[in-house]
């Protein structure tokens, strides 16, 4: 028979094994997340293709037909600014869904115990399916652009994996700063706008790079090796991306996650009381 | 055997005051805060904190098979036991030790979602509560079935009525096969009809063995489906025990405030300079160990009064009024010839005669038998609690008046099969 010790200050003694017993309630939780999304929707889905596509056609217009900024990377701009942008919606809704996951579940923090780290986990469900339904747009687009797919592709679960990453530990410890100071609530959607202009979305890295402050960038951005990297999944040839340019993302991606790991377990006894 | 094991609990919330340098509520408040504490060493001197501990070193033990019901007035720690019961708060002090898979059900339709169907939200509050899919795919027929809502299985909830919504939160929740099942008063909704329906099933869950928590208003459900009952107080558990022995007590220190009022002077009291009152009095007539007033207790009124005239002819004209403000009746003394000084008068209500619920009672004084001297309004609420035995219909009694009246009932024929 399963028995629960409930004790002052350590009651989640068996916190990951508990986290595996409810699995069934994380599938639940993304899926209504999924079914909900487009509800009452007439188009339904086709939102996920669209909503891309006009980012992209907008900022080709911005960026190229009116400022007429000149990306140094050789490669047509709306390839670049294609691969980018799906990439970066799929990093800044994740980031922006996770960060929203425990207050907008309050209902169920209150009145139900499950492990409360189900809650950003299943929030990354629409992110990544609306992130599916954009990449297989964006593979027919290169290959009518004549970019033919190499084994580098191989490599995109790779580059998506320290994304997802990335985009929840960040999620993670703003939604647990979120349950108790809703500021936060107000700033995510604000890094969320700088950075589309901060990270190599809209350019390649080879635009920033004869700057005297490149070297600096790297480190100081941690996302540019990441959505870098995904380029040179997909277009072959891409030199602007180096594994040794990736390092700073990997240590980044490894302090966050263990930082909100500590930071959330920490907190969630506590949501409770806040929410 | 025992299932559940609580040694010694406590849970401290914190209540800051706004005075001075209170808590911090945003985050720029925290952060200047923190500032100023890099800069002042006695910053605890600055902070008003109060302590406020809604359970305080509880400790019980509950076997495997009962019922407990808990009870006690409002902040009394039922809810935040509840709640540190079923993990959804952590305790501050203490260990519980639990033996078996837990349900609590907090609120009917846990995490509901407007937007989904009935169906789906059978599914996603199913898994909410603890059931696994293939359980819910199960009993999904009779989860349907027992709410009443095939029609509108896949109409979104959010158009559902509050009543549908309701039945197929409690259906879904009443098909939780748990061991040990955690109940917050979720039976205050609904109407009379589901209201039954509801504590049938409750009382199907208790017979099957499982362990039930249930706090609860409503005494008479408590006394129908529970074998134990916790009386809890200010965060304290004073008492744990058989329930009808718990519920007595219970009652006791909740009606000893309220049965008399009384004036030591006449200056003041109320009335005019003819009539004061001096006290008004309920006198319940205890039968065996019972200690408080429910419908089988017998009661005295005693009005105690000032006359301030030489040879009046006086009577007393009494009605006791339901609380909504109905008369259920008026009863008067003779008039008789009074001198100056206090006069008693006094009457004796029968048990099995008022129905469960508050009552008031007013009174005249009257002159001559036509003339009102002073009219008491309202000088003692009193509350009669219920009491039932050999029934499992636990809703509220209805009626004023309760009395046992013989109403035998015989089969007269029998009818042969043909």
């Amino acid at each position: 028979m399963q028995e629960t010790i409930i004790e002052a200050g350590h009651s989640e003694k068996h916190y990951w094994r508990d986290l595996w017993r409810f699995k069934d309630l994380l599938i639940i939780l993304a899926r209504r997340d999924l079914t909900v999304r487009y509800k009452q929707t007439v188009i339904g889905i086709a939102w996920a293709v669209i909503r891309p596509i006009l980012t992209v056609s907008v900022f080709v217009f911005a960026f190229h037909k009116v400022s007429k900024i000149k990306d140094e990377s050789g490669i047509p701009f709306e390839i670049i600014i294609f691969t980018g942008v799906i990439y970066w919606n799929f990093f800044a809704s994740a980031f922006q869904q996770v960060s929203n996951s425990v207050t907008g579940n309050a209902n169920l923090v209150s009145k139900v115990y499950f492990p409360r780290l189900l809650m950003p986990l299943s929030s990354v469900a629409v992110p990544f399916v609306d992130f599916l339904v954009g990449f297989f747009v964006l593979i027919p687009f290169l290959l009518y652009r004549g970019v033919p797919i190499d084994w580098h592709i191989l490599f995109v679960p790779v580059f998506l994996f320290f994304g997802f990453l990335a985009a929840l530990s960040l999620g993670v410890i703003f939604a647990s700063l979120n349950v108790q100071f809703r500021d936060f609530q107000q700033i995510v959607p604000l890094i969320v706008q700088y950075g589309f202009f901060v990270c190599p979305v809209a350019f390649s890295i080879a635009t920033v790079q004869n700057l005297s402050w490149y070297k600096y960038y790297a480190w100081l951005n941690p996302l540019a090796g990441i959505i870098e990297g995904f380029r040179w999944c997909l277009i072959p040839g891409y030199r602007f991306f180096s594994f040794q340019s990736f390092i700073p993302s990997i240590v980044f991606v490894i302090i966050t996650t263990v930082l909100a790991i500590y930071f959330f377990r920490k907190k969630e006894k506590t949501f409770v009381d806040y929410i | 055997m025992t299932v559940i094991e609580a040694e010694n609990i406590s849970k401290k919330y914190i209540i800051d005051h706004k005075k001075g340098n209170a808590k911090a509520d945003t985050f720029s408040e925290t952060f200047t805060q923190g500032i100023r504490n890099l800069f002042t060493k006695n910053s605890e001197e600055e902070v008003e904190h109060e302590d406020f501990w809604a359970l305080k070193g509880v400790s019980f033990k509950i076997d495997q098979g009962d019922r407990v019901g808990i009870i006690g007035s409002n902040g009394a720690g039922k809810s935040t036991m509840l709640k540190v019961l079923s993990r959804i708060t952590e305790p501050t002090e203490g260990r519980i030790s639990i033996k078996g898979r837990v349900a609590s059900l907090l609120e009917v339709g846990t995490g509901f979602h407007p937007e989904l169907s009935g169906r789906e939200n059978i599914f996603l509050n199913g898994a909410i509560l603890g059931m696994k899919r293939n359980d819910i795919k199960q009993k999904f027929d009779a989860i349907v079935d027992f709410a009443g809502v095939e029609k509108f299985l896949d109409t979104p909830v959010k158009r559902y009525s509050s009543g549908m919504y309701v039945r197929l939160g409690f259906a879904i929740s009443a098909h939780l096969e748990p061991e040990i099942l955690i109940v917050d008063e979720v039976l205050a909704v609904g109407d009379a009809e589901f209201q039954r329906k509801c504590l049938g099933k409750m009382k199907d869950a208790s017979t099957s063995g499982r362990t039930i928590l249930f706090v609860s208003h409503n005494l008479t459900a408590v006394q129908g489906l529970c074998n134990k009952a916790m009386f809890m107080q200010k965060g304290r558990l004073i008492e744990m025990g058989e329930t009808n022995q718990v519920l007595a007590n219970y009652l006791s220190q909740v009606q000893k405030t309220a049965l008399e009022s009384w004036y030591l002077t006449p200056e003041e009291a109320p009335g005019n300079d003819k009539v004061r009152l001096k006290s008004i009095k309920l006198e319940p007539q205890f039968v065996g160990n019972l200690r408080h007033l429910d419908v089988r207790t017998p009661f005295k009124v005693k009005i105690e009064f000032w006359n301030m005239m030489d040879r009046a002819n006086l009577n007393i004209s009494l009605h006791l009024n339901s609380l909504t403000g109905e008369c259920i009746f008026n009863i008067g003394t003779l008039s008789q010839s009074f001198e100056k000084g206090i006069i008693q008068a006094e009457c004796e209500i029968p048990a099995d005669f008022l129905n469960d619920g508050s009552y008031s009672i007013s009174f005249m004084i009257v002159q001559d038998t036509s003339t009102v001297l002073y009219n008491f309004e309202e000088s003692l609420i009193f509350e009669i609690e219920d009491y039932r035995e050999g029934t499992s219909w636990y809703g509220k009694w209805p009626g004023y008046i309760r009395p046992k009246i013989d109403f035998p009932i015989t089969q007269l024929e029998l009818e042969s099969v043909s």
